[in-house]
């Protein structure tokens, strides 16, 4: 497994350096900073150099590096580094290379905890913070022989994840349904892909050790004339399927897939597809679902760009809210590429705020509020240098972000979420739903008006 | 928190006294506090700098180790630990000093609070020093027995971690059978921990052999819920090493697995897969296996949603897993189309997806979208795009009209590698489909000028020679190649040599002229063997008898298959064993990457099916085994005879060891040659071309290089992956590099 951790800044200065296995030697830093960080040619994650193999992810302004020998399990390596950023943000606000310098110790004593010999041990903050604390919260009990082994049988247990001291007043939960909608359209209009990302997050401020059941209108569990065998087969990215269609707009809806946290049996939802568990305590992620039928797409967006000779383009973007009127986004942002030798541009809109942005290359149309069933236009028109070398310029999609409360593209409900704890307390639980922009793009045609792209060949053959 | 940072070095000589002042106020500040100091505030804040510094400012801090075990003993177990990490840093450098720490550990393996224990007990054998292995021995074994879950898990990792400084120590004792007894533990995540120690001590071993049966293997898959998600990972891997006998015990394993598909873990997600992909080769029946399939793809798309490593690596997992189980992943292409904001490892493996998941029904919006792809700016992606047009016009018959006409679209464009790589694929095309497309050869020629590769222009004058009776000025075009044929590298000299004898015999007014200069130029002029050999038998060929002469060079050759990557049956069977693995991302023999690696084979058992391995030998001529294990490759049967159809010249992917000339028409059952004499000239090219390609790639690999990652020496497939050099894989370069 893991021979080593290393952290490194952007300059290539190794922060953190330890060794896990007698085969991960001080001088592997220097390869890395030598092979990956200042080797402008490295595109990979993953470099294999001899036995050596350096696994790395960039996160803010530092590299976290895995060293690896011989053939080790790439997943869990990437994994674990993930979750040493999602460590260090539950630890210090944010990982980066000031945190990485304020918190040396504790970053190595973390390192010592969560990895034995190499292999990731428990990594769940909530149990970590009983016992390794930033100088803010004391760690007063490990010192003691009887809380010390409350700590480990936590650590070892089958819940891993939560306390079984928790107490609150009033016990709540807030469960966000988060959706991430995915769109590629063609320069001729048609949706090449629509999907959904979705995530569930819940906030739990529940006592005690509550079992809670939480319910979706997922088309295979509402529909109990399915037999097992469709169970194996949710969808097949076929949007044709009428009688999938029908069954979705009486309200229920084909996840194509779901992963869950660590602390929902999947046992059960494999079987019958309850979603059942103990939550952590505060902040987690339930699940995230992907969902390919019928996606509903919350805006339109209807791009014309002319190339007027070589020396000006043209654009008339329209974009249309495809939501209820009672419904609203927020924070629409169009970013509508431009040629890389633009000059300057004008733009007219009829709603929002557009400007140039020359070091994107993009002009930025932004809307603050854009309610459901509106529709607005954007013209503009970018003058152009000439420029003796024609630099490339791959025509990017026109990309879209937004956010949009109480709306999900796929057409997710929760319908229930129920406790049960011991104690039989009344607890209060909040729903809120939110679609945004995943990678939303349009591409576009691109018309020539008149004249060609010049083109010098570049031939140095003599005849 | 305050930790003084020290400034990174920049001289040596002003660091030097730096390091001294600064290592001198530590120590002085590490004795400072005395009785007054109730919490050791002072020495906290000092062991803190000194940490800070450990890595910082490489090894100064060494100087400190007496002073830093004194502190070792006090009652606070922030500071042991940071003294602990002090000596796992430094043991190894002073092992001397060190030693004044071990009754201290050894004292604290009977510490009353199982978190001291255990954290001496993994301190103690992470010290690579033999006095420290010695003193684990006894202890370990009694802390395997500890009452305390979380100590009896730091104990099973601490028998693989004294296997890797001793093995022959740990062999003599009797420690991995007290491990092995620990797996009864009630404990899952202690169960775990044994798992993943003894596959680790597994790993390193050629004389322990790690087996699970049945019973043991359900058990195992029953507890997987109640462990963490490294937990299950573990489980997960140690299930490969059950052999199934029985298919009804692999078939309900297998089903048992699948929930854990839908982990959010994509190491569990990934292993599991692995896991139900080996048991699949013990169950029988369409049906089951079909049903499994189906539950293999979401998971697998559902990862591309993770962050882009994870993608890629599911990714290089599904090009695998497609290959074994082509049922996988037959729902929608799109999910691999490219986002503009990939970054550029994930693009080029979705591309090679989508030119594996193509076909005649989907090929029309796979073409909309590799024709997106080739106005990118990424020269390297957009030459992957281009080729991947080229390559499904062979692949696809009745796709090839479409492909052409996107492929001339783009070298409207006139943008130079376009061009270049357009024309490679077009020659190709060609070559798969003699006679239907020749009406394009004057679109491709009206680019001759941009061409400045090599590989480019040993296409287009083969073009030219091949057709040179339909090009008007053929004569023309080769004579401007060879006014510079000397400036050219061989690959286009003997592109050039062939193309002018063929010129020559189709046109031989217009050839005559030409033909002696370039054979003088072959034979007298190069030292390249190759291209002198080749000249040679043209010239005698042409003296002795031209008709013959015009048979064996102009005659039929059977077209070529497509290209496919596709792995060699072994080589596949290996790295399904291995799915989730580093190796997946190579998609090479494992033992070429990782020579360490201990080999994985598929057991044989009452249970075991074999019939899709022997569906996979037909393609078994796909692989391309590197040149350097032409032993190897020869024994691979069934691949000859279909080389020798198949590999005539140059395709550009493949670079294959030149299969052996058939000695007569007897041996080469493959070859529909009209005679007896067309079938020895077409086995004769054939053998030329071949030895020709790979003379030609292998320079290939010396000059187009230029700028990019180190070329390696191993094939150039589409599954070649960016980062990785060979060269530096294995023999001595290594061992310099690494060791120390």
């Amino acid at each position: 497994m893991l021979s080593g951790i290393l952290i490194f800044n952007q300059k290539g200065e190794n922060l953190i350096f330890r060794a896990f296995r007698s085969d991960c030697r001080p001088r592997l830093a220097d390869i890395f900073r030598i092979q990956v960080i200042s080797n402008p040619q490295v595109r990979s994650p993953i470099l294999t150099l001899g036995s050596t193999t350096f696994s790395h992810v960039k996160h803010e302004n530092i590299y976290l590096v895995a060293v690896t020998k011989s053939n080790a399990n790439a997943a869990l390596v990437f994994e674990f580094l993930y979750r040493l950023v999602m460590l260090g943000k539950s630890y210090f606000g944010k990982l980066d290379e000031e945190a990485v310098k304020n918190n040396f110790v504790l970053i190595y004593e973390l390192l010592d905890e969560i990895l034995d010999f190499g292999y990731p041990q428990n990594t769940d903050p909530d149990t970590l913070k009983m016992y390794i604390t930033t100088e803010g919260v004391k760690s007063a009990i490990t010192n003691n022989p009887t809380d010390s082994s409350r700590i480990t049988q936590q650590a070892t247990g089958a819940i891993s994840w939560r306390r079984s001291d928790i107490k609150y007043r009033k016990n709540e939960a807030f469960v966000d349904v988060i959706e991430d909608v995915n769109l590629l359209m063609s320069a001729t209009g048609t949706v090449l892909r629509a999907d959904v990302n979705g995530q569930i997050v819940m906030r739990a401020y529940l006592s005690g050790t509550p079992e809670c059941k939480f319910g979706l209108n997922d088309r295979l569990l509402l529909d109990t004339g399915e037999t097992s065998s469709n169970m194996n087969n949710p969808g097949g990215g076929n949007g044709l399927n009428t009688s999938k269609t029908t069954r979705a707009a009486a309200g229920s809806v084909t996840l194509e897939d779901c992963q869950f946290h660590q602390c929902v049996k999947l046992g059960r939802f494999d079987a019958d597809r309850i979603i059942s568990f103990v939550p952590p305590d505060g902040e987690f992620e339930l699940m995230r679902y992907r969902a390919t039928e019928n996606v509903n797409l919350p805006f339109k967006v209807h791009p014309i760009v002319r190339e007027i000779g070589t020396t000006k383009v043209e654009y008339s973007v329209a974009i249309k809210a495809n939501y209820s009127s009672k419904l609203f986004a927020t924070n629409v942002v169009i970013r509508i590429p431009t040629p890389l030798n633009t000059a300057k541009t004008t733009e007219r809109t009829s709603q929002g705020r557009a400007k140039y942005e020359p070091e994107q290359n993009n002009i930025v149309w932004k809307i603050a509020r854009f309610s459901g069933q509106s529709e607005y236009v954007l013209n503009a028109e970018a003058t152009l240098t000439t420029m003796t070398h024609q630099k490339a310029w791959s025509r990017p999609p026109l990309s879209l972000s937004f956010s949009l409360l109480m709306f999900t593209s796929s057409g997710l409900l929760v319908r229930y979420l129920k406790v049960f704890e011991k104690n039989n307390y009344s607890s209060v639980k909040w729903v809120r739903y939110m679609t945004r922009a995943g990678s939303y793009e349009i591409r576009y045609v691109f018309y020539l008006s008149a004249g060609v792209m010049a083109f010098v060949a570049n031939s140095n053959r003599f005849v | 928190m305050f930790i003084g940072i020290a400034p990174y070095p920049s001289f040596h000589g002003s660091r030097l006294r730096n390091t001294q002042g600064k290592v001198a106020e530590l120590r002085q500040e590490l004795s400072s506090g005395g009785k007054k100091d109730k919490n050791y505030s002072a020495k906290k804040i000092a062991l803190k700098k000194i940490v800070a510094n450990m890595t910082m400012s490489n090894n100064d801090m060494v100087a400190l180790f007496p002073d830093v075990i004194g502190c070792m003993n006090l009652p606070s177990l922030e500071i042991k630990k940071m003294c602990f990490l002090f000596l796992v840093n430094y043991s190894r450098m002073k092992p001397e000093v060190a030693l004044k720490a071990l009754p201290i550990l050894v004292d604290d393996m009977g510490d009353d609070n199982p978190l001291v224990r255990a954290l001496a007990l993994r301190t103690i054998s992470y010290v690579h020093v033999r006095e420290f292995v010695e003193a684990t021995f006894q202890p370990v074994k009694r802390l395997m027995q500890d009452n305390d879950p979380y100590v009896r898990k730091t104990a099973a990792f601490c028998v693989a971690k004294l296997y890797e400084h001793d093995k022959k120590m740990v062999e003599n004792s009797d420690l991995i059978d007290r491990l092995n007894r620990m797996l009864k533990d009630e404990n899952p995540t202690v169960v775990s921990s044994v798992l993943a120690s003894l596959v680790d001590i597994w790993g390193r071993s050629e004389s322990i052999s790690l087996t699970i049966d049945y019973v043991s293997a359900s058990k195992l898959v029953s507890i997987l819920a109640d462990c963490s998600e490294w937990g299950q990972t573990y489980i997960l891997e140690a299930l490969m090493a059950y052999v199934p006998q029985d298919s009804a015990e692999a078939l309900l394993l297998a089903e048992r697995v699948a929930p854990r598909l839908s982990h959010s873990n994509s190491a569990v997600v990934l292993t599991s897969c692995r896991v139900i992909l080996y048991l699949m080769n013990y169950i029988p029946g369409e049906k089951h296996i079909t049903s499994l399939c189906k539950k293999l793809s979401p998971p697998l798309v559902t990862l591309l949603s993770k962050p882009p490593e994870v993608q890629y690596l599911a990714l290089r997992n599904a090009i695998l897993i497609l290959q074994k189980r082509p049922e996988v992943l037959r729902n929608d292409i799109r999910v691999f189309f490219c986002n503009y904001n990939d970054p550029i490892y994930v693009k080029v493996t979705k591309l090679e997806l989508m030119f594996m998941l193509t076909t005649k029904e989907n090929i029309p919006i796979v073409l909309a979208e590799l024709r997106e792809y080739a106005t990118e700016i990424d020269v390297h992606f957009v030459r992957k795009a281009v080729r991947a047009i080229g390559k499904l016009a062979i692949k696809i018959e009745s796709a090839a009209k479409q492909c052409i006409e996107t492929l001339l679209e783009l070298v409207d464009a006139k943008i130079p590698y376009i061009v270049q790589e357009a024309t490679v694929v077009i020659r190709n095309i060609f070559r798969k489909y003699p006679n239907q497309y020749e009406s394009i050869i004057s679109h491709v020629i009206r680019n001759i000028d941009d061409l400045d590769e090599p590989e480019a222009k040993a296409a287009v004058i083969w073009i030219i020679g091949q057709y040179a009776d339909r090009i008007d000025n053929s004569d023309g075009l080769l004579q401007d190649y060879l006014a510079t044929f000397h400036d050219e590298t061989v690959e286009v000299q003997l592109a050039l040599l062939t193309a002018t004898v063929k010129l020559f015999i189709q046109r031989p007014t217009k050839g005559q002229k030409l033909v002696p200069q370039v054979l003088k130029w072959c034979t007298e002029e190069t030292d390249d063997p190759d291209l002198r050999d080749r000249g040679y038998m043209y010239w005698r060929l042409l003296s002795t008898d031209p008709a013959t002469a015009k048979q064996v060079v102009m005659g039929q050759k059977p077209p070529i298959t497509a290209e496919s990557e596709k792995l060699d049956p072994r080589t596949l069977e290996e790295l399904c064993l291995n799915v989730g693995t580093l190796a997946t991302v190579y998609l090479k023999p494992i033992h070429q990457v990782f020579r360490a690696a201990r080999p994985r084979r598929l057991l044989p058992s009452p249970a075991l099916q074999r019939s899709h391995i022997d569906d996979g030998t037909g393609n078994m001529l796909e692989y391309n085994p590197p040149s350097a294990n032409m032993a190897a490759a020869s024994t691979s049967n069934s691949g000859l005879a279909t080389i020798i159809t198949t590999g005539d010249p140059v395709t550009p992917m493949y670079n294959g060891p030149p299969p052996p000339l058939p000695v007569g028409p007897g041996t080469n059952p493959a070859t529909t040659g009209p005679s007896n004499m067309n079938e020895a000239a077409d086995a004769a090219d054939a053998y030329f071309s071949g030895i020709g390609s790979q003379q030609m790639a292998s320079l290939d690999l010396d000059g187009a290089g230029g700028g990019g990652a180190p070329q390696t020496q191993y094939v150039v497939t589409q599954n070649q992956q960016q980062g990785y050099q060979p060269q530096l894989a294995g023999g001595a370069a290594t061992g310099e590099l690494l060791l120390l």
